[in-house]
């Protein structure tokens, strides 16, 4: 830049710009963006991979039969003490917002936790949604779960809205990325 | 990709590390050269965590001010350590008031202010990359390039490498011990915001993940890196043709 006469960078910075504009018109045209793919995966504009998973009757809930309302995937363990913290904010919340088309799929990394302590620590807090079991961590690998507690913000048309790795997510986090997710509902 | 570090079996979040760790570098190297722009080290160091705290501060607070109802009943969560509780443009602009009144106070002259912050800004904008290629965000399109990684379920483009290879040459280009004596001041800033603006809107056109106008599906980021190259090549351009105030002069 500082080796061009004053002509020489006139012309550089406007054949510069033109083609700018060029490249601009012609990758606009480039296919594979995340919200045309269709591609499932673990990441804000993606498909949620989907999965069924028992509840702790053995009724099998399916990701898929919920296409149309706001989706929380949470993965949890009881030894996870970010998990704990969050749930009893996380079940205040559902509390308020299922009449409206908000469902919890809080689903217990199974394959890394103890049953025993897990059905306790939902009995003590007596959480109202939906407690899945990942025994063989399907959706902890499906998910890519790489840490605990992990969260997945899905919108009704079954694409991910946001993920929220660690935690625990602040009450006021969990309402403001719910009432974002339910004006896709209403 | 790396999103984890996992020590004594703590997971550490990697990628807000390699931000951090692009910061404190940045700010050194901005510090221990400023005094070629006439600004003391310090002067700037305080500048950049002066901006930087308002930055925090202010997106907390912006975003706390657009969804009252969501802080009311626990006002507590102000002080979250969630990220998500945050309003980037808002702890920008905050950020940037901060730093201007920082800046008059201090009686810091603008151009050579922001020719002195000019290697900080370099290698944040090295950072940012390497932190998307940690957390595999700012992904590419789908590719079947020899070179084409796979993430996210399909093989794409690694346009964050792309975008790292490009700030490491521009930090090359516009590394302090190469600046010319007596160079008006402005024009080290100015080269940083055109080279940059350049790569952002050459590799935008290679990104998976890009926000656009809906209608002509043009990518808004490389409409925005047109406009701020072309500005940037004009204030470079009228700035050097007509030089009035030199680098180590305030």
């Amino acid at each position: 830049m500082d080796k061009l006469s004053s002509k020489q960078f006139f012309a550089a910075a406007i054949v510069t710009l033109l083609l700018g504009l060029a490249w601009i018109g012609v990758s606009a045209q480039l296919p594979g963006t995340a919200a045309n793919s269709g591609i499932p995966a673990p990441q804000a504009g993606f498909q949620a991979p989907d999965f069924t998973l028992p509840t702790q009757d053995g009724t099998e809930i399916a990701l898929s039969d919920l296409e149309g309302q706001a989706v929380l995937v949470n993965v949890w363990a009881s030894w996870c003490s970010p998990c704990r913290q969050e749930m009893p904010a996380m079940e205040r919340i559902y509390q308020e917002y299922q009449a409206e088309g908000f469902v919890i799929l809080a689903v217990n990394a199974a394959n890394q936790d103890n049953r025993a302590d897990a059905v306790a620590f939902i009995e003590e807090y007596g959480f109202s949604f939906p407690i899945l079991y990942d025994v063989d961590g399907y959706v902890s690998e499906q998910y890519q779960v790489r840490a605990l507690p992990s969260s997945f913000f899905i919108l009704p048309d079954g694409s991910i809205q946001e993920v929220v790795i660690g935690g625990p997510m602040a009450e006021a986090l969990l309402q403001t990325r719910v009432e974002t997710l339910l004006e896709e509902v209403n | 990709m790396l999103p984890f570090l996992n020590l004594f079996g703590v997971a550490i979040a990697f990628p807000p590390l390699v931000l951090i760790l692009g910061i404190w570098l940045g700010a050194n190297l901005s510090e221990k050269h400023a005094a070629k722009h006439g600004i003391s080290g310090d002067q700037i160091f305080n500048l950049i965590f002066t901006g930087l705290a308002a930055y925090i501060v202010g997106g907390r607070l912006s975003y706390a001010a657009q969804h009252p109802s969501a802080f009311s009943d626990n006002l507590l969560s102000i002080f979250s350590r969630n990220f998500g509780l945050f309003d980037p443009l808002g702890g920008f602009v905050i950020g940037l008031i901060a730093i201007v009144i920082y800046g008059q106070r201090k009686k810091l002259a603008a151009w050579q202010t922001l020719d002195a912050i000019t290697p900080a800004l370099a290698v944040v904008l090295l950072a940012l990359p390497l932190a998307n290629l940690a957390s595999g965000e700012a992904f590419g399109a789908v590719s079947e390039l020899p070179w084409a990684i796979e993430l996210w379920g399909a093989t794409r483009h690694p346009v964050q490498l792309y975008e790292a290879l490009a700030a490491g040459l521009i930090l090359w280009q516009i590394w302090p011990g190469r600046i010319q004596k007596g160079e008006t001041a402005g024009l080290e800033f100015l080269r940083l915001l055109s080279y940059s603006a350049f790569a952002r809107l050459l590799f935008e056109g290679f990104r998976g993940s890009s926000v656009a106008v809906s209608s002509l599906n043009l990518r808004v980021a490389q409409l925005a890196a047109w406009l701020t190259l072309a500005g940037a090549l004009w204030l470079y351009h009228s700035r050097k043709t007509r030089p009035e105030v030199k680098n180590g002069k305030s």
